[in-house]
């Protein structure tokens, strides 16, 4: 048995849409997606002829071109030896390149003891089954934690360049930025709400299995940060800042960078004074094994995903 | 050496050069995100997977992103209502 449905309820089901599309009808969108050319650059016939006697002034007063014949012949000698030095400098490149050694041959400068050592001891040392992260995280940890603080001060400096202080110049800057952004942008909004979920499952997912697979704290990171930016363009900056404000970023990159030289600490202590490590390395392959590898990629991650945000938001509107 | 590789690579090589001549700034921001892409796949074919998702994510995505805010934030990408609004006073005193 059949049941009739209401005209005006007809028209909006999908099939019925559809074969309108199909037969086509008007795209409900055209006309109304906000979009502009950029404007071709237009420059005033007053500031034009400002510009060409600007010129003309420099050149017959103040070099005095007609009689000032060194000037001329640096000009011509200029143009000449800037091209000349750019092709040398491509030719001095590609000659450093192919006198380079070829690639992955088993007789290469790198491969030393210390590659060597890496490879054959490494899963036993580190316990970690892929090898650049027990490489990076255990043997050059030192390294990534300067990595970290360098990232950590790279957001200070950002902060000092483009904050705002001042509620009153901050509330006008948020005004700004929102009257050219679509508000409540239907096709944004949807694919945010599609898209979000899988960027952050799959960003939490490198930096947990950083130490089985390709992947860690970093690149982790980085893909939870471009989500984190993709919500804040699609829903704004009032759904964020219930979850995310500045002080939450203090505190979460403060107790990562501490948690990061704690745990390091620890481990050149006992390594300096040949003490046996108390934490275990389980077995290799398993998601909690490789000793600190784990906690340091969990650090290096929320740090980078904060920074990642922060610079968008300081870019945007120098605050929140 | 593959065929594959040396048309990434050629690619790599068409969009260095057509970032730097372009004369959009916008146009140049999405031919040096291709780049990056690009980059990311030869990361890839070069065995270094770590290095593939960094690129991926950084330099396709972060950085694009950020480029486009500065340039929204110059008024580069679209001519503002209250510019134009300025320019059609000036016009009018002039």
């Amino acid at each position: 048995m059949s049941r009739k449905i209401p005209e005006e309820k007809y028209q909006k089901t999908f099939s019925c849409q559809f074969r309108r599309w199909l037969e086509g009808a008007k795209d409900p969108f055209a006309g109304e997606v906000e979009m502009q050319k950029q404007a071709a650059f237009a420059e005033s016939q007053e500031a034009r002829e400002r510009r060409e006697q600007d010129e003309k002034l420099l050149n017959t007063k103040v070099y005095d071109l007609e009689n000032n014949f060194e000037v001329r012949i640096f000009r011509r000698f200029y143009k000449v030896f800037s091209v000349l030095f750019c092709i040398f400098l491509v030719a001095m490149l590609l000659v450093a390149v192919s006198d380079l050694p070829v690639f992955g041959h088993a007789e290469n400068p790198v491969n030393n003891e210390v590659a060597e050592r890496y490879i054959e001891k490494g899963l036993e040392e580190t316990g970690a089954v892929n090898i650049v992260t027990g490489m990076i995280l255990d043997y050059r940890a030192f390294d990534t934690l300067g990595e970290s603080h360098v990232l950590f001060i790279a957001t200070c400096t950002v902060l000092i360049l483009l904050r705002r202080d001042g509620e009153k110049e901050q509330a006008l800057d948020e005004d700004n930025d929102r009257i050219h952004e679509p508000k409540d942008d239907v096709i944004l909004q949807t694919a945010a709400r599609i898209l979000v979920p899988p960027i952050f499952l799959f960003g939490i997912y490198i930096i947990l299995a950083g130490h089985l697979g390709p992947g860690g704290g970093f690149s982790g990171g980085a893909v939870i940060g471009a989500g984190l930016i993709l919500y804040l363009n699609a829903f704004g900056f009032a759904r964020t800042e219930r979850f995310f404000t500045a002080r939450t970023y203090r505190r979460m990159s403060f107790c990562a960078l501490a948690c990061y030289s704690l745990a390091k600490s620890y481990s050149f202590y006992t390594g300096a004074n040949h003490i046996e490590s108390v934490i275990p390395l389980g077995t290799p392959g398993a998601i909690l094994s490789s000793g600190l590898i784990l906690v340091l990629n969990i650090c290096v991650g929320v740090v980078v995903a904060g920074t990642m945000y922060t610079f968008y938001v300081m870019f945007r509107k120098g605050g929140y | 050496m593959t065929i594959f590789t040396c048309i990434l690579l050629g690619f790599l090589v068409v969009c260095a050069i057509a970032a730097s001549l372009s004369k959009k700034l916008l146009n140049t921001i999405l031919i040096f995100m291709s780049y990056s892409l690009i980059m990311s796949i030869i990361w890839v074919l070069l065995e270094s997977p770590d290095l593939a998702i960094t690129e991926a994510a950084v330099g396709a995505g972060v950085t694009t992103v950020l480029f486009l805010v500065t340039l929204k934030k110059i008024n580069a990408i679209i001519k503002t209502e209250s510019s134009q609004e300025e320019n059609a006073n000036e016009q009018e005193n002039t």
